[in-house]
């Protein structure tokens, strides 16, 4: 592999470590997917409200995927409900204001520096996907790390020079310390980050 | 215009806010705990160039705001966005009570803007029927509590996990467990359910980049994603000293905010916003979008040369962090909306003198906002310069118009402090430590709460008289140096100057005490008086101007400090070349005698000793190693105390005017020195020798303290 994109991997995984985000490296997106469905499986259903599957009418969790291609969401959500009692959803995901068990998005960038992602979510789904969930899980190539923001404030300007451009830098999981400075994770969004690095 | 609250009404929020045990407690730790995770953030950065970087951003972006006002406006109205600009805080108020109204908003939520806490936008919307939810945590806990928020980045920091358990257990009509964890899954749940309530978001900002018309937002909890997305209309509400060029620089102020703020090396989200964003339930899946400007003052500022830099503010908190007042008293006492030495300077100009007026005397001057500000600005001075704008408008005290007036005369000054040293005779006794009197009993112009400390009395014979049968010819001296006493050494402790002339005798100094030379200054500068200290600053100029010497040492730090710093300033319409060849003589003593001197090690009895670094020493003259080298150097060892860069709390006049206060910080000192087990305390100002021996000597506590040139 080359140099770089390893040592930006290594920071990226320190930094990104240490707001207490769990990092995974898995070979391809194939494995990402695979992997995604196998975090959301060993998840317990209630905590976001119960959900029904309106096919199998079972109770099932739900996991969000909103910006996955046509192709890869289709054969993903046969997985997650024959492999998972999963519902994969991408739309209308302000039905679901009491929160959904996981939000899958794939990432533009990361920044080694910070640990930070770089999500394009000009998609109010993409977006609500993030911000709804209890555990984020963001798939990122480790060809799209950066060594810092500074470095790459042209490629973050090809983001946020369009109209309607909703760009956000993800760094950890959403957390306060506003009560007597003690660290308390998922206030508002989520309560748990997870990144799985593609390698390929 | 409100009524101003009188200075003895603010001194008992002090005093209450003093007797606060979970505020102190809380506060102290948060004080430590930032100093670390501070260092932390920035290991192997270049601090000092960082900041200067942001610096330049922002004065650059100042200068240029019309600019980049006008970019960002065409840029952002061409992406469909509503701009509007606020020129007072009820525009504001009224401009975004309008939007409510047209849109048929009836509810809102918010993420934390410390620019709606500035023009009371919760208020006006309330009292127009609009129900207004805060979303930060902190600042929907003090929302609740119809509070304001105490810290500009922990808005809720003096409040207690019982406390917060206790409201939360009312709002919700359930008795909540204390856990923090339990209390953060409360506000979740009953946050959520407001964001999907609400018709309307606001937000705030921390930068406008003109070059796309976007909008960043930088938040820890993610909040402002959610307000700026479930609602159909996004209000933004921000300076326009918010405004930056484009992305680059918002990278490069971002790189240090959050280290500044908080110890982070980025927080969790950064939001960029350009134009309005989908949002499937309103019209044309498009958000409706405004974006208020204020300016509420900033322009006037701006035009002002003196203030401009206030501008260049990126609104860290990180001033209120280290400062030792805020550190006492909390947000609520050191702030009126903006908190910490940025909130003292902020609320002349955003709110009026009406609320400055007592607030810019709680600053004892120390220095440390100064050396951690991210946007390089000189807030003690500014500080300074502020307290003399107010009694310019309102009229100088007596008392002050008195020492401007004695100051000036130094003969007079010089026969005051004689004739006071007689009249003090009955009241004078000798305490265990050292040869100096202390006054049994405060003279009347004191009240009791100043009794905190035992005072030293006016010497018998000061330096000025014992010179000459002190100074030996050298004939071939090693250094020529002329002596500046500062009035504490050459009329309360001569004893420490004769001390060090003895090691200049040994070193082969030649030393010149020229008699004309007279108070430094910053005593009438602490209190507001800037004519006079121009006046002596001008006296003292003249007074070296003969000497062919190569330093003009010092041993009262704070003098040194202000006769380097200020003075160049102070006189730069009159005498800026004098000035300026003065100020580069100016060294104070550790630092000749250990770098020009060069003085080697000695033995000594092996002593412990701790050391406390005054705040003119180690941020004003930015010596740092010198003194506890010396100590190491005069055959003891020196013992690092935790704090030992933090203020003493005498701060010359600040130390009259706030006593409680400055007792406080006193305290907590004397405790730290206390466990390092050291009961030798030296220090590098007499100031800092007053307040820490008189304070250990009140409370008895087994230190001795010394200045420096009396410990070889």
């Amino acid at each position: 592999m080359d140099s770089t994109v390893d040592e930006n991997t290594q920071e990226f995984i320190e930094k990104a470590t240490l707001v207490s985000a769990r990092v995974y490296r898995v070979k391809d997106m194939a494995s990402a997917l695979d992997k995604a469905l196998d975090l959301c499986k060993s998840k317990q259903i209630s905590h976001a409200g119960i959900k029904t599957d309106p096919v199998s009418t079972k109770t099932a969790l739900v996991m969000a995927a909103p910006n996955l291609d046509e192709d890869s969401f289709t054969s993903f959500f046969k997985d997650c409900r024959k492999n998972g009692n999963i519902l994969l959803i991408r739309d209308n995901l302000r039905k679901y204001p009491d929160g959904i068990d996981m939000g899958l998005t794939l990432v533009d960038f990361g920044i080694a520096e910070t640990g930070t992602l770089v999500l394009n979510s000009d998609s109010e789904e993409t977006r609500l996907a993030t911000m709804l969930c209890e555990t984020n899980v963001a798939i990122l190539r480790v060809t799209k790390i950066r060594k810092t923001a500074l470095l790459m404030a042209d490629e973050l300007n090809e983001l946020i020079k369009n109209n309607s451009s909703y760009t956000a830098f993800i760094t950890g999981a959403s957390r306060t310390g506003d009560i007597e400075r003690v660290l308390a994770l998922g206030v508002h969004g989520p309560l748990e980050l997870i990144i799985l690095l593609v390698e390929a | 215009m409100e009524k101003k609250e009188s200075l003895k009404a603010y001194k008992k929020r002090l005093d209450t806010a003093l007797e606060n045990k979970f505020l102190r407690k809380s506060l102290d730790n948060f004080a430590v705990a930032y100093k670390i995770s501070r260092e932390k953030a920035f290991s192997g950065m270049d601090v000092e160039g960082l900041v200067k970087e942001v610096a330049d951003i922002k004065a650059a972006a100042i200068k240029n705001n019309e600019a980049l006002l006008e970019e960002f406006t065409q840029k952002a109205k061409a992406n469909g966005v509503h701009v509007h600009l606020a020129d007072t805080a009820e525009d504001a108020n009224r401009i975004i009570e309008k939007i409510a109204g047209k849109t048929g908003s009836k509810k809102v939520v918010k993420s934390k803007s410390m620019t709606a806490e500035e023009v009371h936008l919760n208020k006006w919307l309330e009292n127009s029927g609009v129900e207004v939810t805060e979303t930060d945590l902190g600042e929907w806990i003090v929302q609740l509590r119809h509070e304001g928020p105490s810290h500009m980045v922990m808005p809720a920091i003096h409040l207690s996990r019982f406390q917060v358990a206790d409201l939360f257990s009312e709002i919700t009509g359930t008795k909540q467990s204390a856990e923090i964890e339990k209390l953060v899954k409360v506000a979740r749940q009953q946050l959520r359910e407001k964001y999907f309530q609400a018709d309307m978001g606001i937000t705030g900002a921390n930068y406008a980049l003109a070059q796309t018309g976007t909008l960043g937002i930088v938040t820890n909890e993610g909040n402002a994603r959610l307000v700026s997305t479930l609602p159909k209309v996004h209000v933004a509400l921000l300076g326009i000293d918010k405004l930056l060029p484009s992305m680059k620089q918002a990278l490069s102020i971002n790189r240090i905010l959050p280290k500044n703020a908080t110890g982070q090396d980025i927080t969790s989200y950064v939001t960029w916003i350009t134009g309005p964003s989908q949002c499937k339930i309103a019209k044309n899946e498009t958000r409706e979008m405004h974006i208020v400007f204020l300016d509420n003052g900033r322009k006037k500022i701006a035009a002002d040369k003196d203030f401009a830099q206030v501008l260049q503010c990126v609104r860290c908190g990180a001033c209120a962090n280290v400062c030792p007042v805020y550190r006492m008293v909390g947000g609520h006492r050191m702030g009126y909306i903006y908190i910490g030495a940025i909130g003292l300077i902020t609320t002349y100009f955003f709110h009026g003198r009406e609320h400055a007026a007592n607030l810019v005397r709680n600053c004892s001057n120390c220095g440390a906002c100064k050396e951690v500000c991210a946007g390089g600005i000189d807030l003690p001075s500014l500080i300074k310069q502020i307290h003399t704008r107010i009694l310019d408008e309102e009229g100088h005290p007596l008392k002050n118009l008195l020492l401007g007036q004695v100051l000036k005369n130094r003969k007079l000054f010089h026969t005051l402090l004689r004739g006071a040293q007689l009249a003090q005779k009955p009241l004078v006794h000798k305490k265990k430590d050292s040869d100096t009197l202390y006054l049994r009993h405060l003279p009347m112009i004191f009240s009791k709460e100043h009794n905190f400390r035992v005072l030293p009395a006016i010497a018998k014979i000061p330096f000025r008289d014992r010179f000459k049968n002190l100074n030996p010819t050298i004939k071939k001296p090693a250094h020529k140096i002329a002596l500046f006493s500062g009035c504490v050494q050459d009329f309360v402790y001569p004893e420490q100057l004769e001390a060090a002339m003895k090691i200049f005798a040994k070193a082969n100094v030649s030393v010149s005490f020229p008699l004309e030379q007279s108070c430094c200054g910053l005593p009438a500068l602490m209190m507001g008086e800037k004519k006079a200290a121009r006046d002596v600053a001008l006296q003292n100029l003249a007074a070296f101007e003969n000497e062919d010497v190569d330093y003009i040492v010092t041993l009262c730090a704070s003098c040194g400090s202000h006769l380097k710093n200020n003075l160049p300033t102070l006189v730069r319409k009159f005498a800026p070349k004098k000035a300026a060849l003065f100020a580069e003589k100016i060294i104070p003593f550790s630092q000749f005698l250990n770098k020009i001197v060069g003085m080697e090690p000695m033995e000594g009895r092996g002593q412990k000793i701790a050391f406390h670094s005054p705040c003119h020493l180690c941020r004003g003259l930015k010596v740092k190693k010198d003194p506890r080298q010396l100590i190491n150097k005069s055959g003891n060892f020196y013992v690092k105390t935790p704090e030992e860069e933090t203020c003493c709390g005498f701060g010359g006049s600040f130390s009259m005017d706030f006593p409680a206060v400055s007792n406080a910080i006193l305290t907590r000192k004397l405790e730290d020195v206390e466990k390092s087990g050291a009961n030798l305390l030296v220090t590098e100002c007499p100031g800092c020798v007053m307040q820490l021996r008189g304070g250990a000597l009140k409370q008895d506590k087994n230190i001795r303290v010394i200045h420096l040139s009396e410990l070889f």
